[in-house]
């Protein structure tokens, strides 16, 4: 069998002209459970199409269990209710797979600053560690590489715990997937 | 937007209602061409969505069972998140099974209102690990690590299937599942390597959940019918076997010698014949959402 690229499943992007004001405001909510990034630092809104006073929103999830996602539908609901748009559906696509690679430049750089470590580029697929993990995580408040992990999973899902071994402070480090 | 305390925003009038159990949820799919591929049959590929479906979900149901009393906060944490992945590909599994069925059923009407013998999860994920007296956090973790060794070979080849929906929902779950995996063995080393009465527990747990191996390579008909949609498990057993024989040679483990739990008249799990454990596990799991339907807070 061949890969699933291959399918013809593609999403289309739209940057027409005519979805000016509704995809700004879109692009301006926050993400419920990292709000120091808009959905579009964090690469899941996926589209955004105004047809008169209807607007459709594609979002994806970042884990198919995500519960923020019923959070970011009701808030996308209401900032364009709140701008006007009476008649906003907002859909959730599965492809193509969010990874932490969808996570903007400007997004990374924002969760430095909120001292949470941003994940790194192409990471990859996780392999099983049979041995100890190599540290290549910096700590986001000194700069020092020497961590460790303190618990696969943190506060959501998608965020791993870490120590610093020179500030002794713990930091989030959103892991790669 | 905000809220300053956490009752505004539930009682937000503008926002929708919460469910008491289930989710409302719905549109969970678009993006992906969902119509039944050509020449598949709709029963067959129902079956199959359901069969992977309730591998998650009733293992999502047992693995939450540990919150609040595993051996340490950040486990609790562990846990409950990769129970919470589990239900997220229940529920998609679930959609598209209600979906292909068309019979109107939706992911809550699937989860809550079928009976035992509708469930077609594998007899691994449903019994008993603890904890309380089925159990203990080392026959949890050897589960998780048989479980989701398993899993992740399959969606590996779930991701080139003939059905999109099935595709997108298994190119997600791999991620997720390579992290549990990683996370059983760390844990599978650890208590191996633990002290004498860690390495006990590992040891027992592994022969605890390992009459029921087998199961998990048994390709039903169902699967069979369904070439290059289904993975037939047959298909994964000697990459599974290899994985599972790392961890083990890396922990210093035995593979357990215990014969398999027989089947039943030749039924088993994926027959909707299960063990004295589920019908207790659905009760729980089923109890309020048949007992007030529709209930909202
Ligand atoms: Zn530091």
């Amino acid at each position: 069998m061949g890969v699933a690229k291959a399918r013809g499943v593609v999403l289309p992007v739209d940057n027409s002209p005519t979805c000016g004001q509704a995809r700004a405001i879109a692009e301006r909510v926050l993400d419920p459970e990292l709000p120091v990034l808009t959905l579009a630092d964090l690469g899941v809104l996926r589209d955004v199409r105004e047809d008169g006073g209807r607007v459709t929103v594609t979002i994806t999830p970042t884990y198919s269990g995500c519960p923020a996602l019923d959070e970011m539908r009701a808030d996308l609901h209401r900032a364009l209710r709140d701008a006007g748009y009476e008649r906003v559906e907002i859909r959730t696509a599965l492809t193509p797979t969010w990874t932490t690679d969808w996570i903007s430049a400007d997004g990374r750089r924002k969760l430095a600053e909120h001292g949470i470590a941003p994940p790194q580029h192409k990471a990859g697929p996780v392999t099983l560690n049979l041995t100890p993990p190599v540290t290549r995580v910096r700590c986001p408040r000194c700069g020092s590489a020497r961590t460790t992990e303190l618990s696969r999973f943190s506060s959501t899902a998608c965020k791993a715990l870490r120590r610093c071994e020179d500030c002794s402070e713990p930091f989030e480090h959103v892991k790669e997937i | 937007m905000s809220f300053d305390n956490a009752y505004d925003a539930i009682t937000d009038a503008s926002d929708d209602k919460h469910w008491a159990f289930g989710t409302g949820f719905d549109d969970p799919l678009s993006g992906v061409d969902r119509a039944v591929p050509a020449g598949v049959s709709t029963a067959d590929l129902t079956a199959y969505c359901l069969m992977l479906a309730d591998d998650a979900l009733v293992l999502s149901q047992r693995l939450t069972e540990w919150c609040s009393r595993a051996p340490e906060l950040e486990e609790d944490v562990a846990l409950a998140n990769i129970a919470l992945d589990l239900l997220g590909q229940a529920r998609l599994l679930l959609t598209r099974a209600g979906e292909v069925e068309g019979r109107g059923r939706d992911e809550d009407a699937l989860a809550y209102l079928r009976d035992e013998h509708e469930f077609r999860n594998v007899r691994l994920v449903e019994i008993d690990c603890g904890p309380g007296p089925g159990g203990d956090f080392a026959v949890t973790i050897a589960r998780l690590l048989v479980f989701s060794t398993w899993r992740l070979a399959v969606f590996e080849r779930l991701v080139a299937s003939k059905d999109p929906v099935l595709a997108a929902i298994a190119a997600k779950g791999v991620k997720e599942l390579a992290y549990h995996r990683d996370h059983a063995a760390q844990w599978t080393l650890r208590l191996a390597g633990g002290t004498e009465f860690s390495r006990e527990r590992m040891v027992a747990g592994m022969a605890r959940v390992w009459p029921l191996y087998d199961e998990l390579f048994t390709t039903h008909e169902v699967e069979r019918s369904l070439p290059d949609v289904a993975v037939p498990p047959s298909d994964v057993r000697a990459e599974v076997d290899e994985v599972l024989d790392q961890v083990f040679t890396a922990a210093a483990l035995d593979r357990p010698d215990v014969a398999p739990m027989s089947a039943v008249a030749g039924k088993s799990g994926r027959d909707g014949v299960h063990t004295e454990a589920m019908g207790f596990l659905l009760a729980e799991m089923q109890h309020l959402a048949r007992s007030l339907p529709g209930a909202k807070w």
